[in-house]
């Protein structure tokens, strides 16, 4: 709507309109400012900081952030999440991509079932999951390894050190593939009907239109699931949290930086410490996603 | 009108001295830096605790013990103005960081918690417990058995909280699995490390016992049994660590050798798989405290009949010795806004016979009183699932064993994961406890450094 500037008419209707949108969206900028804003830069405040049992409150300057550039426990972690990342993340898009394709293409009955079924480990909270789970592991008692002992041997120990991370990353893959699946199929349906109806007049089979039609067309949607799984990746922590408590010595509480911040704060109320080792985390998370971002970026684009 | 004759003498300065000690009280939870009293705080005189009891109140109490209303409404009956809120905030350590972020946020943090033992320097040091000696604690010391007194007694003097049950640590076996094998109850560990072996060869699908790779209990109750002193509080600013002395050391290398031979296993307890190993026969014995003959009742109802109860394996078997794993007391938490009603009510809970006798006979805590542990209808109870053995008896003549000295850290929380993390990882991977003890040592050292302590480790 291409209006000249200079009729005091159209500034008033403008600025209506501004205000209206920031009446909208206060609510929320509300809520956004106090429980993520206000935390966050009391966390930052915090890991200034040092509490000590002895002695009390000392400033730090970035004592903390200089402690945890160099704690070994941490850098541990981080590694570890980001090995995670990148056998798990890939694993887990290609099945939600293949199940996507798969439902949409229409050639596959009882279609609505199957992507309920896939749909519904996601909809088990994390808790009962993992203790499932947990269960089906179970080195003495748990069906895997009683299915080896009838068949003479010992079943792999999915929950000692070697195979735990494995374990997880079966575990995270079970529940959120059927999330991804979700958008990549949403994403699917908004293909326009046209492109299918030229390839077919092309004489495309299902596997060409999937390559040359689909896949182009998931590219935002892939990446949307892609950074989602970054940033879920780099935060792991229920899953091992709730793991801890069956294996716990093959998770130590530095397992993920998630799970050292917590254990810092509520076992060793470090909690300065603590601070500086969440931020350090969201660092590592801005830089994961901004490199994921610039490696998928269309060169056209530049 | 007649004159009350006021009970005491210069009944104005004891009033003022209560009032002295609140704000002293006050600034302490405040986070001020106020030292710990060297002398007794100003005795409440007894017409201000009877004027608080006769108030009306509303206490909350944190406690997992099952069905503790019965012992409330006790307390209730005798004191009707008073109410308490019964809340299960979670069993032991969730409680625990419950409790320390209501301390710190200043608000939410009950009146009285439940409060075991070994976790009582964790919450003094930071002044998060009344002193009970105001409201008349001292005069209930010799009610209870020595050891557990020490245990709730601070450095100076201050009393902390009264001893609700404790757990002094026997040793329950399976009579049939030792029948079958013809290995007798050991009572030496060299006994028992001799028949661990005997058993491992004839039967490998069963351990002698499972050392849980996830309960430092079990292990600081075997540091205590053995004598050693890997904690002390030496100031109100240093401590005094020594986790791999050679009391340590030794029984780090007595157990490494026997599960390294597989005749010990180090499966984490108190999960699916432990349980169903105890129900199936998979452990010929455990090593628990007093309260495990009700526990066991309970989770290996399968078993029932089957197992026995005898004093721990002996290191000197002239000089008995045991330690202990768990058992709780009564605690009063700074900010109370009753300090009064909730000194009285820990101490109604822990010292009127009828409450204690209830604890023993309807929750089976395993009493802290010397009256309790002497009574024939306590000790003389005789369980089917013990074959007919006075149990009780058994674990009542092992609580006169536990040494009176051993001391806590004032971070067990942070102690008790670096164990997991060391030393019960050497016993899951069958590795050399040995060094896992120096690891957990220097872990501590550190942590209690980077925390402003003075650490001496000799």
């Amino acid at each position: 709507m291409s209006i000249s500037p200079g009729l005091p008419g159209v500034r008033r209707r403008r600025v209506n309109h501004a205000n209206s949108g920031y009446l909208f969206v206060a609510p929320f900028l509300l809520i956004f400012v106090t429980l993520l804003i206000l935390p966050l830069a009391y966390a930052a405040y915090l890991s200034f900081f040092r509490e000590q049992l002895i002695g009390g409150t000392v400033f730090a300057g970035l004592d903390n952030y200089t402690r945890a550039l160099g704690d070994e426990r941490l850098i541990s972690g981080v590694v570890r999440v980001a090995k995670f990342f990148v056998v798990q993340v890939p694993v887990m898009l290609a099945v939600a991509l293949l199940a996507a394709l798969a439902i949409d293409s229409g050639l596959l009955r009882f279609a609505k079932v199957i992507r309920l079924g896939i749909f519904v480990p996601y909809a088990v909270p994390a808790v009962v999951a993992t203790l499932m789970w947990g269960y089906l592991y179970g080195r003495d008692f748990g069906p895997f390894a009683q299915l080896a002992e009838k068949l003479g041997g010992t079943g792999p120990d999915f929950l000692g050190s070697g195979l735990i991370l494995g374990s997880i990353g079966n575990i995270v893959t079970w529940e959120f593939t059927g999330y991804n699946m979700i958008i990549l199929y949403a994403a699917l349906r908004t293909v326009p009907t046209e492109l299918y109806e030229a390839a077919a007049v092309d004489g495309a089979g299902a596997l060409r239109i999937a390559w040359n039609i689909k896949l182009p067309a998931l590219r935002p949607a892939l990446l949307l699931c892609l950074i989602f799984s970054v940033i879920g990746s780099f935060q792991l922590f229920a899953e091992p949290n709730l793991l801890q408590r069956l294996s716990p010595n093959a998770i130590d509480s530095a397992y993920t930086p998630n799970l050292y911040a917590y254990t810092l704060a509520f076992t060793g109320q470090e909690v300065n410490y603590a601070a500086a080792v969440s931020f350090l985390l969201g660092l590592v998370i801005i830089v994961a996603s901004s490199a994921v971002l610039f490696l998928t970026s269309r060169r056209s684009r530049r | 009108m007649i004159q009350r004759q006021p009970k005491t003498v210069g009944r104005r300065a004891l009033l003022a001295g209560a009032l002295a000690f609140t704000t002293v009280l006050a600034t302490a939870c405040s986070g001020g830096d106020s030292d710990t009293a060297a002398t007794a705080p100003a005795a409440a005189s007894q017409a201000d605790i009877d004027k608080a009891m006769q108030t009306p109140t509303e206490l909350t109490f944190w406690t997992w013990v099952p069905n503790i209303q019965k012992e409330v409404d006790l307390f209730q009956q005798k004191y009707p103005a008073i109410k308490v809120k019964v809340v299960n905030a979670g069993q032991g350590e969730p409680q625990y960081t419950k409790l320390r972020t209501a301390l710190k946020a200043g608000t939410g943090a009950p009146d009285v918690a439940q409060i075991e033992f070994q976790y009582i320097p964790t919450f003094s040091i930071t002044k998060s417990l009344v002193d009970l000696r105001a409201y008349g604690a001292d005069t209930h010391q010799d009610k209870f058995v020595d050891w557990t007194w020490g245990q709730v007694t601070g450095a100076n003097g201050e009393v902390w909280a009264y001893p609700q049950d404790t757990g002094p640590m026997g040793m329950l076996y399976r009579q049939d699995i030792f029948d079958k094998h013809q290995i007798a109850p050991p009572k030496t560990w060299d006994e028992f490390a001799a028949a661990a072996e005997k058993l491992h060869a004839a039967d490998p699908g069963v351990a002698m016992t499972n050392l849980a790779a996830n309960q430092n209990g079990v292990w600081m109750g075997m540091l205590w049994q053995a004598g050693a002193k890997p904690f002390a509080t030496t100031g109100p600013e240093s401590v005094k660590i020594n986790v791999n002395d050679a009391a340590s050391k030794k029984v780090g290398a007595y157990w490494e050798k026997l599960i390294k031979s597989g005749a010990v296993s180090a499966d984490p307890d108190f999960t699916d798989a432990w349980y169903q190993s105890l129900n199936r026969g998979k452990y010929a014995t455990w090593l628990t405290a007093a309260w495990g003959p009700v526990f066991l009742t309970g989770s290996a109802a399968s078993t029932s009949g089957k197992w026995r109860a005898a004093p721990l394996p002996q290191w000197d078997a002239s000089k008995p010795a045991s330690g202990n794993w768990g058992g709780s007391t009564s605690a009063v938490i700074t900010g109370t806004k009753n300090p009064i009603a909730a000194a009285k009510f820990a101490e109604f809970l822990n010292t009127d016979p009828a409450s204690t006798k209830m604890f023993a006979s309807e929750q089976f805590l395993f009493p802290a009183t010397k009256a309790l542990l002497a009574d024939a209808s306590f000790t003389g109870q005789k369980p089917a699932f013990y074959g007919g053995q006075a149990v009780n008896q058994v674990f009542s003549e092992i609580s006169s064993t536990v040494d009176p000295q051993f001391q806590w850290p004032p971070f067990l929380d942070q102690a008790v994961n670096d164990w997991d993390e060391t030393v019960g990882k050497s016993f899951a991977d069958k590795g050399d406890v040995g060094g896992a003890l120096d690891a957990w040592q220097k872990r501590i050292t550190d942590y209690a450094g980077n925390q402003g302590f003075k650490v001496e480790t000799n």
